[in-house]
């Protein structure tokens, strides 16, 4: 196992400093490319509309009218209201919760893949070498036979029904680790670290005062990919919750799903529905807000001056 | 450092599966106090001393009902956790058991799991506690459920699901379709209809095998024999027969709507009239109310079709049991518990919040027979259901891994559904798939 | 490398490593310990060796995952990629009305969480009101029953490529933000066009982005899971327990009560993933560095 397959190759090419994105050459715009690109666009968003429309649905309407199609009455608000009352409102704690776990895993996971890519990328240590091996293992076991044993370990920790049983495994992104991995290879310059060194800086504090601004574009796109991930988290919860208090929104929406499915049991297919779109807004909202980051995050070496 | 953690961590996770192992089957503690003569004595004055409850169930009348066991018992506090819908918690509660915490006191048990449940001593044997004289108070299917073919008693059944055939009228008096007495009626109508109106059918089946097993079990079909850990299965029985003859000729003409049960698409069918009829357990309508609301007064309730004309023959169809857990160190308390929800004020006011009542004295009163369903054109609903209760044919057996043998179902007879190979086959395939899977679980099955 | 080999380094990988450990070492040695064992609901657990590894190789249920997914890698992964590879090319290439709508808009179904995506295939593909139904209905179209065995791993396969080529398609298109703009002007004074200046200086580019975007498609393909799981809901007979690897270990430890045999195929399994993937690396990595 030697070298983690980078990006590199393209951001290597010596001699010519990358000119930054806006001051690319201006070309004409193409109707035809962007027709057939919109094709594209229109095979990834037509489940989306479908879910938009139906979250302006009542229950009525859902079961009986054309999915790409309004219902006969415009109940978004309706819809809205009801899912963050029922049940006593529980859909905002979930929501909380899962901004909780998302917070705390998605930002501790992004941490610790920064401080290990840069780790593996600037020091050399004994077992560097096996770390990539150790890691690719650990992803390519299947996750579903692992989760018992994980569970049984957890419980023995007293873990499970906590936070933590969400929080923890949260924490870990080996993507993220690639990513940082091979982003701090290109985006921190070996001089400067050696130049920190000579003015006797601790390791620790050239990471955080030098090299973390420097890996801020990289940073923010494994947050983004390990934001997505943990909202979206739902495997691990089913296995370790119990508690509907501390459910993430992945997870209640299912509750409310199954719901259908049992005696005596409220169907709400309206309110999963609208559920699920609020679930994707956040993200909608995460996305917009860090694409600017993100077109110079994932190059690595755009910003290698 | 990091090395060493792993290390210990590898030791740490070592050492829990060899206490895993250790405290396999959790027999000693609970059962010696039960049968140190627990009595109903200490069962009323654990409910006076008061203590604290976990019960797991997901059944949406329990929580309401436990708020009233509270009020009268202020001493007890209970708390009900849903985690999670049958298959979810079982394994829930699987993990729970071989971890060692978390498991609860009490726990809800769909009948076709129980048995599982009572083979790895996850149950615990309420007959110190004087579950036994309860006989007369539940009816004879539910009560043959709980005891799971064993002495003991594993779980007080807390609702039943007597078959009815469940039909849209409107549907019906539209095409001229009669109610069907028997399942040959019930294919001509199928037939009759789906030509009507290529859209509609008379029911929707993807293969189901908890309906495939209720109707092998109505037409008088022993598929499973089950004695201690001598197990037979045999789905070629002349009840198996029976159901196959029927079902293969109406599949063969496409007769049955291939949406499955309980998604979306199930319920629009039920809402506007593509899905006409459903034969199906008595805890239904109150979810046609909620899920097929737009269906509101087409809905009616008959007995379910006969294999033979003039028969008075019906099965049970889902329908769960709550269950007091081996682990669980208040099992007086508990059974306290259980025996309100299931026998005492409970019962009635589970069934006034809709549940169907698996008690003989709630499926008797006059108030519960008497009462009208707007939902069903005012029918008196209940008078069909409570018949049905009283026509189950006795001497039914789960086998005690049906949960695993149900999950299957798709793997073997499922073809058959899609139009390739037949029942009889699938049936077979079943069959050898569930004595193999017994076998490698150590049990002796013919 | 700037430093002297020294264990500074393990004091910024190691808090990484150690929840690694604790969440995915720890749960694999575990497994590896449980695979040497066998517990069955009658006669409680026995010691067996190598015996749940020889019934692995044997078992025509977890040979049957192992070729579907095979087959999904072959057709689903390059189609994905070479989808997400035009679609990054057409967005890098400027040449677009509205950029920054089609790279959010295409990324999007990346975002959509499991629940809600199974709702959304009943949506689409129910046979009977999905938008297949009303499609041919409406339209007179024949489409065949995307559920129907015969066609399900190629819904499948669409519903993957749906959710992931966006996603891929980001790492690509910032491997092409890197690329020197002062190749293209002097290819450009070259007199080279479009076409060409994609093969000559964009594709090679592209190299190392195409070998991380594969390495995790084939972790993916042989992890397959979710999608079929969630269509399993709504097409029970064509989606079998054993349908792929990770959906076969899923039916044995969470159903079928066998976490020794569900141990044994995941680490089966694990050690395959990562011959392919490693030689996979290797090979495409041949003569780069």
């Amino acid at each position: 196992m030697t070298a983690v397959p980078t990006i590199r190759p393209a951001a290597r090419r010596p001699g010519h400093a990358p000119a930054p994105p806006v001051s690319r050459r201006p070309r004409a715009r193409s109707r035809t490319l962007t027709v057939v690109t919109g094709v594209m666009v229109i095979y990834t968003l037509l489940p989306l509309a479908w879910l938009a429309i139906s979250a302006t649905k009542n229950q009525e309407d859902l079961l009986g009218t054309f999915g790409l199609w309004f219902g006969g009455e415009f109940a978004l608000l309706e819809n809205i209201g009801q899912t963050f009352t029922y049940q006593d409102g529980i859909f905002g704690r979930w929501m909380l919760n899962t901004v909780l776990y998302v917070a705390v895993g998605a930002g501790g996971a992004t941490l610790l893949a920064a401080l290990a890519g840069y780790g593996l990328a600037k020091f050399d240590f004994p077992g560097r070498r096996g770390v990539f091996a150790v890691v690719l293992i650990g992803i390519a076991c299947p996750s579903t036979a692992l989760a018992v044993p994980t569970f049984l370990m957890f419980a023995r920790m007293g873990l499970t029904d906590t936070p933590w049983a969400i929080i923890i495994p949260s924490l870990v992104s080996p993507f993220g680790l690639y990513l940082m991995w091979t982003y701090a290879t290109e985006a921190v310059p070996n001089e400067i670290l050696e130049s920190a060194r000579v003015d006797g800086a601790g390791e620790f504090r050239t990471f955080f005062t030098i090299s973390l601004p420097l890996l801020a574009p990289g940073l923010v796109t494994v947050l983004l990919f390990n934001i997505v991930a943990t909202w979206n988290n739902f495997f691990l919860p089913l296995i370790m919750l119990k508690d509907p208090d501390l459910f993430p929104l992945t997870l209640g929406l299912y509750s409310w799903n199954m719901q259908a499915n049992t005696v005596g049991g409220d169907v709400v297919f309206d309110l999963v529905i609208t559920g699920s779109l609020l679930t994707i807004v956040p993200l909608i909202v995460a996305f917009l807000l860090l694409q600017r980051y993100w077109q110079s995050g994932l190059a690595a070496g755009s910003v290698k001056q | 450092m990091s090395i060493t953690r792993r290390r210990a961590l590898l030791g740490a996770a070592l050492s829990i599966t060899l206490l895993a192992a250790g405290c396999g089957g959790s027999d000693e503690p609970g059962a010696a106090t039960a049968t140190a003569g627990a009595s109903e004595a200490d069962v009323k004055a654990a409910l006076e001393a008061g203590g604290e409850l976990t019960v797991w169930a997901w059944d949406s009348t329990i929580e309401p009902v436990a708020a009233e066991f509270m009020k009268k018992y202020p001493g007890v506090k209970v708390k009900v956790v849903n985690a999670g819908t049958n298959k979810d918690e079982y394994l829930a509660l699987q993990n729970a058991v071989q971890a060692g915490s978390g498991v609860p006191d009490v726990v809800q048990l769909e009948y076709y799991a129980l048995p599982q449940f009572v083979l790895s001593k996850t149950a615990a044997d309420l007959t110190a506690f004087g579950a036994g004289s309860l006989e007369s108070a539940f009816t004879p299917g539910t009560w043959n459920a709980v005891r799971s073919g064993g002495k003991g008693v594993y779980g007080l059944p807390i609702d039943s699901g007597p078959m009815a055939l469940f039909y849209n009228k409107e549907v019906f008096d539209k095409h001229g379709i009669a109610i069907p007495k028997t399942w040959e009626e019930y294919a001509a109508a199928a037939e009759k209809l789906h030509q009507a109106d290529p859209k509609a059918y008379i029911t929707a089946d993807a293969g189901e095998a908890g309906f495939t097993t209720s109707l092998i079990w109505q037409a008088g079909g022993k598929p499973y024999t089950v004695n201690g850990t001598d197990v037979t299965v045999n789905l070629a029985d002349a009840g198996s027969q029976r159901f196959t003859g029927v079902w293969q000729g109406m599949l063969d003409k496409k007769l049955l709507s291939p949406v499955v049960s309980w998604t979306d698409e199930w319920f629009k069918g039920l809402s506007d009239g593509t899905i006409a009829s459903l034969v199906i357990g008595a805890w239904m309508p109150s979810n046609l109310e909620s899920g097929a609301a737009a269906a509101k007064g087409k809905w009616r309730v008959a007995p379910m079709p006969q294999w033979e004309s003039g028969g008075k023959a019906a099965a049970e169809n889902g329908g769960s049991s709550l269950a007091i857990t081996e682990a669980g160190t208040k099992k007086a308390l508990a059974y306290g518990f259980l025996k309100y929800i299931a026998v005492d004020e409970g019962a009635q006011s589970r069934v006034d919040k809709g549940a169907f009542p698996a008690t003989t004295k709630e499926l008797n009163a006059a108030a519960f027979k008497g009462k009208e369903f707007p939902y069903f054109g005012g029918q008196k609903v209940n008078e069909v259901l409570a018949e049905s209760a009283a026509q189950v044919v006795p001497g039914w057996n789960y086998l005690p891994f049906q949960v695993y043998a149900n999950s299957i179902y798709g793997d073997t007879v499922g073809k058959a559904y899609l139009g390739q190979g037949n029942l009889t086959d699938g049936l077979k395939a079943w069959q050898d798939a569930s004595v193999k899977y017994g076998q490698e679980q150590g049990f002796t099955v013919k | 490398m700037v430093t002297r080999r020294s264990w500074i380094g393990w004091q910024f990988t190691g808090p990484f490593l150690a929840v690694f450990a604790l969440v995915f070492l720890a749960p694999i040695g575990y497994s590896a310990y449980l695979s040497v064992f066998r517990t069955k609901l009658v006669g409680g657990t026995g010691f067996v060796g190598m015996e749940n590894y020889t019934k692995t190789f044997s078992d025509p249920q977890f040979w049957e995952g192992v070729s579907r997914v095979a087959i999904f890698l072959a057709v689903q992964v390059p189609i994905m990629l070479g989808l997400a590879l035009l679609v990054a090319l057409a967005i890098d290439s400027g040449r677009l009305y509205g950029t920054g709508f089609f790279r959010v808009s295409i990324f999007l179904p990346y975002a959509v969480p499991a629940v809600v995506a199974t709702l959304m295939c009943g949506f689409l593909y129910g046979i009977r009101f999905g938008l297949v139904g009303s499609l041919n209905e409406g339209l007179g179209l024949n489409i065949p029953d995307p559920l129907a065995p015969d066609w399900i791993l190629t819904t499948i396969g669409n519903i993957v490529t749906w959710e992931f080529v966006g996603y891929n398609m980001l790492i690509l298109y910032s491997g092409l933000r890197v690329v020197d703009t002062a190749l293209y002007e002097a290819a450009a004074i070259d007199g080279a066009g479009q076409f060409r200046i994609i093969r000559a200086i964009k594709l090679p580019a592209l190299r190392g982005p195409l070998v991380v975007a594969t390495i995790f498609s084939i972790i993916g393909s042989f992890q397959l899971f979710t999608e079929p799981q969630i269509l399993k809901s709504i097409a029970p007979n064509a989606i079998t327990t054993y349908f792929t690897p990770n959906v076969y270990t899923y039916q044995l430890s969470f159903t079928g009560q066998q976490v020794n045999y569900s141990a044994t195929i995941a680490l089966v399994m694990g050690v395959a993933t990562m011959i392919v993937a490693y030689l996979f690396q290797r090979r495409s990595l041949k003569g780069v560095d």
